[in-house]
């Protein structure tokens, strides 16, 4: 921590502010005027003790009665902590709630959708068709947004469910860049798998949650490439686990961005630059499935250059 | 031409996977609420039942279990169609006799058609 964060760190009002706090019910409040109060009775007790009062029994007294203030004070400090749990729950509690009831209406506004776009019930043509794909695009974007909230909100109350299995990592990804090869070749993007060996062992995970952290990498891949190029995804053996990685030759991360990229709702500065989309949810998310799954997840980037992320995961031993 | 019993309280599901099913040749049966759908089900026979959970009237659980006790209706196949997706909610419905589980969020208008062919055996 440098110099100038711990003053930051000790801005005390403008933090209490920031969590909407008032000044006795912040800890970062309370937790100063428990230091001062304790440094304060140390030296009332050693000079009244050492100059003013030979009586020990009135010394004695003075330091209970002070300890007496810190335990009040520790007790004020505990609340407001629960106060500021509380807070972190109800906001999980409301993602998850919103989030639920968002789903239906969104499920059927793509039903309805998918139906106009089929031509099932009469086609629909030319200018009203494109209409129609933005609200199917939209839709579709919606439904992703509100999916990564609530596996958002799983992950914070720490329920989120993994059916562990034994699958073939090397089938999940070509089953994800099958899934991306429309939308990569509109783009100008190549994608190709490369397998370190022919028979690799079978990877023990859930592999519906592990898919999503791999179409995170290869949508960012594909996202963040900048005109035409070529995004490798390669399966291997790694340290008696499996290793997965997507590389791409996109724009990179800054190197200031580096330490923050796994964080939720945070987006690379340069990025914005050149997609507006994205919640900043996908890699936060990736880092909770691959972590509880019990793999590694990492990346190595430079700006201008490309990034390539991999995961581990085990295999059943 | 078969006969599927749709029972779901959402109007607009009614209408878009509904219409389609009718579209697809199927003669649709709607219920609007567990106890009408229950009671449409054990007068009519159907060939497939689509059930929802959250149901006014009756939970979608309790209709699953009382078709399934019923002579008459233990051997109709039941798709249970919910936004609900605990595991607990899927290993219940499994237990109880349901065919198939799924999450409408998380599957296409086609996708659900399809699973209805296979349940008919089509």
């Amino acid at each position: 921590m440098s110099f100038r964060e711990i003053l930051e760190q000790l801005n005390i009002r403008a933090t209490c502010k920031k969590y909407g706090l008032g000044m006795w019910r912040c800890p970062q409040f309370l937790f100063l005027v428990m230091g001062t109060v304790i440094i304060v009775t140390a030296i009332i007790t050693y000079v009244l003790g050492t100059r003013y009062v030979a009586d020990p029994n009135v010394v004695s007294l003075i330091v209970l009665v002070l300890t007496f203030i810190l335990l009040v004070l520790t007790f004020s400090i505990t609340r407001s902590l629960e106060g500021l749990a509380e807070a972190n729950r109800l906001k999980t509690e409301f993602i998850s709630i919103v989030s639920h009831q968002l789903r239906s209406p969104l499920s059927n506004l793509k039903w309805a959708l998918e139906i106009l776009v089929s031509g099932r019930f009469g086609k629909i043509e030319g200018k009203p068709a494109g209409y129609l794909q933005i609200l199917a695009d939209n839709t579709k974007r919606m439904k992703e947004l509100v999916s990564s909230l609530l596996m958002v909100s799983r992950i914070e109350q720490g329920r989120l469910p993994l059916h562990k299995a034994e699958f073939s990592l090397a089938d999940l990804a070509k089953e994800a860049i099958a899934e991306f090869k429309p939308i990569a070749l509109s783009s100008k993007v190549e994608i190709a798998l490369e397998m370190a060996q022919e028979s690799l062992p079978q990877a023990f995970g859930d592999s519906s949650q592990l898919k999503i952290v791999i179409e995170n990498f290869i949508d960012n891949a594909v996202r963040y490439t900048k005109g035409a190029g070529k995004v490798i995804a390669a399966v291997a053996p790694k340290n008696g686990g499996l290793l997965f990685s997507v590389k791409d030759g996109g724009v990179g991360i800054p190197k200031e961005d580096q330490k923050h990229i796994f964080q939720k709702f945070f987006r690379s500065g340069n990025i914005l630059k050149y997609q507006t989309n994205g919640s900043g949810l996908g890699l936060y998310i990736a880092k909770s499935i691959v972590e509880k799954s019990g793999g590694k997840i990492g990346f190595k980037s430079e700006q201008n250059k490309g990034s390539t992320f991999w995961f581990t995961v085990p295999t059943k031993k | 031409m078969k006969k599927i019993l749709f029972i779901e309280d959402e109007a607009a599901l009614q209408k878009t996977l509904g219409d389609v099913l009718e579209q697809e040749g199927y003669k649709v049966l709607r219920a609007l609420d567990g106890e009408a759908g229950l009671k449409t089900a054990q007068a009519e026979i159907p060939d497939l039942i689509l059930l929802d959970l959250i149901l006014p009237k009756m939970h979608g659980f309790e209709v699953l279990k009382e078709l399934k006790s019923g002579e008459a209706t233990k051997d109709i196949p039941i798709i249970v169609l919910t936004n609900l997706e605990s595991m607990g909610d899927i290993e219940k419905a499994l237990e109880l006799g349901a065919t198939t589980y799924m999450v409408k969020a998380s599957y296409t208008l086609e996708e659900v058609v399809g699973k209805i062919k296979k349940a008919l055996g089509e």
